[in-house]
């Protein structure tokens, strides 16, 4: 049998789930950590296939914890790596997201969310870990969360999960759902030299020498990153920390350390906020959508516009950053603001940040995806207003 | 009259000088195990820049963050699947795990049953001082029967586990127990652990006088190295099964030595994949399981 490329260029009959794995491979991923886990298991099988076809390592781990420590440790080597989980699992690797954040190594993880709290639908769709997604470690840090609506984003949203991550030196996620990972469609993958790919910064001075501090930042707030074996002879440590990674625990390192953390991301939200619009030019009321609910919420806009009703929509692409200012201005000239979701209102709250007024949520815990019609029942009411 | 100072230490190129004093007490059998620990990194022969030393947290949890080699302090109990993938990433590296027994055996015991079931080319070097020392002397996995712990204020009734006897059932190809008194035993057992491929494990006895030692009436740490030194009895042919400890039975001998020394394969992920090779050191095992 032949082995297949790492970038399986060509067009693909593709589910999400794989397309997730084929986004990690073709951005250079060659190491995975994993426990099976519905509905996100598919990117683990896949990945347990391919990856020792291009010479990477695939572990099924004894658990989430050992998982995401796993994922970090291999950064913390020089390799890309991933994880992919759901909800119960997501939860136990919140620990060393932590850890990831506070050691600034970058790492993938995808979450393919179901239906919860607890165990929850475990075959079944949800969206409701998308504040965990945004605070579930402890502690203040700035995340990435990328929320793809289809198979094709959710190979393009991985790679660029990665690039991100290196480009940050920050743990990204990416916040698909049970129907977008279930979900067979065409997936196009674009050749290697068409992959994007932004290298992790490195030390600029041989080792061995003075004057590198593994954790002194440059302009941007991230300091380059220094591998296991190089001879640079680094401390990584959970513990607040100074430029030469030396545990300081007093308040100004702890201080100085948690704001650059939280800096580095918020100074480059512009960059990284990704957001579709489609119809809101002249939109009265603007629903805003994301993963697989997007979709449903597409239809909805489609038929209010045949109904002659002026609506649009946003789809946030990155739910972290929230293109907030985005939704500011768009909230000051539209009649009304609609967030359909499948959970209790979790970005609709985000929204009402920005709004500074009650949206109209159009809400199910999960188990189903959101069908356009109660959407579109809310875009009517919202029109009439 | 004039004073001589030492300017410098010779173990000062191992240690990350500026980073001292550490925080250990008084007493702590940890700073002994690091310095034999040390010594076996120089003594080899593998380079500095190719050691790796990896931890989690506590007390012991603090080694590498003293050593001058890349070290990782990890979160509490996952310094074993972390240094697995480091270890993984670059095989060319020597990674050890440096750290105390509640990180190892309570909050990270699943993490070590599996990689020494799996036989990850890491050296575990496992401080056990019988309680939890960094948060004040609580009952942990090894508390002896009967020991007091301030968690355990009437005394313990748990059964400890006997570790070398846990990661020989589990799977570790190098087994030993050695304490902070016999530093060149452990210095030369950390050296056989680094020449061996796979999991090896070593437990280090040390005193934690102020955790444990206080309220078990040990006394001070140099009357619980006086207690070493008087029970221990070096064996390394014990059965695994008679090597558990109760430091307050004091007509029990501590039992000390190199348990286990034997081949397994080594985990490779890739292992499945890769031509069958025409000699190769654990192949015989292999192949008479697959003969079966």
């Amino acid at each position: 049998m032949k082995d297949g490329p790492a970038v399986l260029e060509g067009q693909h009959f593709l589910l999400g789930d794989h397309a997730c794995a084929e986004g990690a491979l073709a951005a250079g991923c060659r190491f995975f950590a994993g426990y099976p886990i519905t509905p996100s298991t598919e990117i683990a099988e896949r990945l347990a296939h391919r990856l020792p076809e291009v010479g990477g390592i695939f572990v099924q781990m004894e658990d989430e914890l050992a998982s995401m420590a796993a994922i970090v440790g291999a950064s913390v080597a020089g390799a890309r790596a991933m994880t992919a989980t759901s909800g119960p699992g997501f939860s136990l690797m919140m620990e060393n997201v932590g850890l990831a954040a506070m050691m600034e190594v970058p790492c993938v993880v995808v979450n393919v969310q179901r239906g919860a709290p607890s165990t929850g639908l475990p075959t079944l769709v949800a969206q409701a870990d998308v504040m965990q997604a945004r605070w579930g470690s402890h502690g203040d840090y700035e995340i990435v969360a990328y929320a793809p609506a289809s198979p094709q984003e959710c190979f393009d949203l991985t790679v660029r999960a990665f690039n991100t991550a290196d480009q940050y030196r920050i743990p990204v996620f990416v916040l698909a759902d049970e129907v977008v990972g279930h979900m067979t469609e065409r997936v196009v993958i674009p050749p290697p030299d068409a992959i994007p790919k932004v290298e992790r910064k490195r030390p600029r001075t041989a080792p061995g020498g003075d004057g590198f501090l593994p954790f002194q930042a440059d302009d941007d707030l991230v300091p380059p990153m220094a591998h296991a074996g190089e001879g640079y002879r680094v401390h990584f440590t959970g513990l607040t920390h100074d430029e030469r990674g030396y545990p300081a625990t007093n308040a100004e390192a702890h201080d100085r350390l948690v704001r650059r953390l939280v800096e580095k991301v918020r100074r480059h939200a512009w960059r990284i906020e990704e957001y579709e619009e489609s119809q809101l030019e002249d939109a009265r009321v603007v629903v805003i959508a994301y993963g697989s609910t997007a979709r449903s919420a597409r239809r909805a806009v489609a038929v209010a516009r045949e109904e002659g009703i002026r609506a649009g929509l946003l789809r946030p692409i990155t739910l972290w950053p929230f293109p907030g200012e985005r939704v500011r201005r768009l909230a000051e000239r539209v009649g009304a603001v609609v967030v359909p979701e499948l959970n209790m209102g979790q970005i609709a709250r985000e929204v009402e940040r920005f709004t500074h007024r009650p949206v109209l949520g159009v809400n199910h815990a999960g188990g189903a995806m959101l069908p356009p019609e109660p959407i579109l029942d809310t875009i009517r009411e919202a029109a009439t207003r | 009259m004039t004073t001589l100072m030492a300017e410098r230490h010779p173990s000062d190129p191992l240690f990350r000088a500026d980073r001292l004093p550490h925080i250990w007490c008084p007493g702590c059998g940890i700073g002994p195990a690091m310095h034999a620990y040390a010594q076996a990194l120089v003594e080899s022969g593998i380079p500095l820049d190719r050691h790796v030393c990896v931890s989690g947290i506590g007390c012991s949890g603090r080694v590498p963050g003293y050593l001058n080699i890349d070290s990782y302090h990890t979160t509490h109990g996952r310094a074993i699947p972390f240094a697995m993938a480091v270890a993984l990433v670059r095989p060319q590296l020597e990674v050890a795990v440096f750290s105390g027994d509640g990180d190892l055996f309570a909050i990270g015991g699943n993490h070590f049953i599996h990689a020494a079931r799996r036989n990850v080319d890491l050296n575990v070097i496992c401080i056990n001082n019988f309680n939890y020392g960094m948060t004040g002397g609580q009952v942990g996995p090894t508390t002896p029967m009967g020991a007091r712990a301030t968690t355990a204020p009437y005394g313990n009734y748990e059964q400890p586990f006997s570790l070398p006897y846990l990661a020989a059932a589990t799977g570790a190809v190098f087994v030993a127990r050695w304490t902070s008194l016999h530093l060149r035993q452990l210095k030369q057992a950390i050296l056989r652990a680094m020449k061996k491929r796979g999991l090896t494990f070593i437990e280090v006895l040390a005193p934690c006088p102020v955790g444990f030692g206080r309220p078990n009436e040990i006394g001070d740490a140099m009357e619980e190295m006086m207690l070493y030194r008087e029970r221990c009895v070096v064996d390394h042919g014990a059965p695994l099964a008679a090597l558990d400890i109760d430091l307050r039975q004091r007509d029990r001998p501590i039992v000390l030595g190199n348990f286990v020394d034997i081949e397994r394969p080594v985990f490779d992920p890739l292992a499945m994949r890769r031509p069958a090779p025409e000699v190769e050191d654990h192949a015989p095992l292999a192949r008479k399981e697959q003969e079966g």
